[in-house]
């Protein structure tokens, strides 16, 4: 994968940090408004399955890869967890390690927030490390068939 | 009929024609794009029954679907497939669809009317999500007092991606190989 044309890259590169904004924001008021970290996490996978598409799987390839978004997903699994496992500084496993008001803010419900925040991360490590995965799978099959990769 | 009812009747029936559509056609590319049309029909019969967490998710996971299977299409160099029709198979599928309309409208003799859940849970469910202190009900199924189903189902993702790793790691494993065959 080589990429997309100018205005793609011109595009991708406005946008990019708006989606990754309104991910991070559905991930965060996961228990305030419809969203989570399911939700949120596969909008961010979507908007660097955009950065991939956009620009190429090499360039991508460079910053992060797939070991990269691996290490990432695990840390979320065990992030997850560990939420779970600090429920027995107050009681049981999956009690909640903090007490906050009810109400529409932000530092409410326990530790509902922290939790959708390391499911959010997991997801979208998770998503956007099998995207990359097919990418290279398929870079693979042409140079097998020997077409130069580019479309 | 109120008008969200023939809204929602109506997006339904758009759904049924572009997923056969989707099953009919010849091109594989429309058969897709109408396999993602089914999906953004479904997100917006989430939004009319009150499902909002669901139809956001819907949304966005159709979205990163029907890209993946666009790309891995157009990858292909034929895109078109072949129909087997002769009369069995034809009649196979009147038998089939026969069944599963008089089992529809068994089943649908016995529901309880749209809206209306028999079961008793709902009261109690909107008590512990208050004690959990999330104002989204869902979420605070999800997190709070039905945890142990979100770590199954993370745990089962994580298997599915761990398995894609498995599976799809060609490159490495592959010049490892050649160099090896190069050794010996």
């Amino acid at each position: 994968m080589k990429g997309m044309t100018l205005i793609v890259k011109t595009m991708t590169a406005l946008l990019i940090g708006f989606i990754l904004l309104f991910g991070a924001y559905v991930i965060l008021t996961g228990h305030l408004s419809p969203g989570g970290g399911f939700a949120g996490g596969v909008i961010c996978a979507a908007g660097l399955l955009l950065v991939v598409l956009a620009f190429g799987a090499d360039i991508v390839r460079e910053r992060m890869g797939h070991r990269m978004a691996l290490l990432w997903e695990t840390l979320g699994a065990i992030g997850f967890l560990a939420i779970a496992a600090l429920g027995f500084i107050t009681g049981t496993f999956f009690a909640h390690f903090v007490r906050h008001g009810a109400g529409f803010r932000l530092f409410t419900g326990g530790s509902i927030l922290y939790s959708n925040l390391a499911i959010g991360l997991k997801v979208a490590a998770g998503l956007f490390g099998a995207f990359l995965m097919l990418a290279a799978f398929r870079e693979t099959e042409r140079t097998d068939r020997g077409e130069d990769g580019g479309d | 009929m109120s008008e969200t009812l023939l809204i929602l009747y109506g997006v339904i029936c758009f759904m049924l024609v572009a997923a056969l559509v989707a099953v009919e056609t010849r091109d594989l590319l429309s058969s897709v794009l109408c396999l993602g049309a089914v999906g953004f029909g479904l997100a917006v019969v989430d939004l009319i029954v009150g499902a909002p967490d669901l139809a956001l998710t819907q949304v966005v996971v159709e979205i990163f679907a029907v890209v993946l299977l666009i790309r891995t299409v157009v990858a292909r160099e034929d895109t078109t497939r072949e129909f087997i029709r002769d009369t069995p198979h034809v009649a196979a599928m009147g038998a089939m669809i026969m069944g599963i309309l008089i089992g529809a409208y068994v089943c649908f003799q016995q529901l309880t009317p749209f809206g209306d859940p028999p079961m008793v849970m709902g009261a109690s469910y909107m008590r512990a999500a208050e004690e959990a202190g999330a104002t989204n009900l869902v979420t605070a199924v999800l997190l709070d007092f039905r945890a142990y189903d979100t770590l199954g189902e993370a745990t089962v993702i994580f298997a599915a991606i761990m398995g894609c790793y498995a599976l799809l790691r060609t490159r490495g494993r592959k010049e490892e190989h050649e160099g090896h065959d190069a050794d010996s």
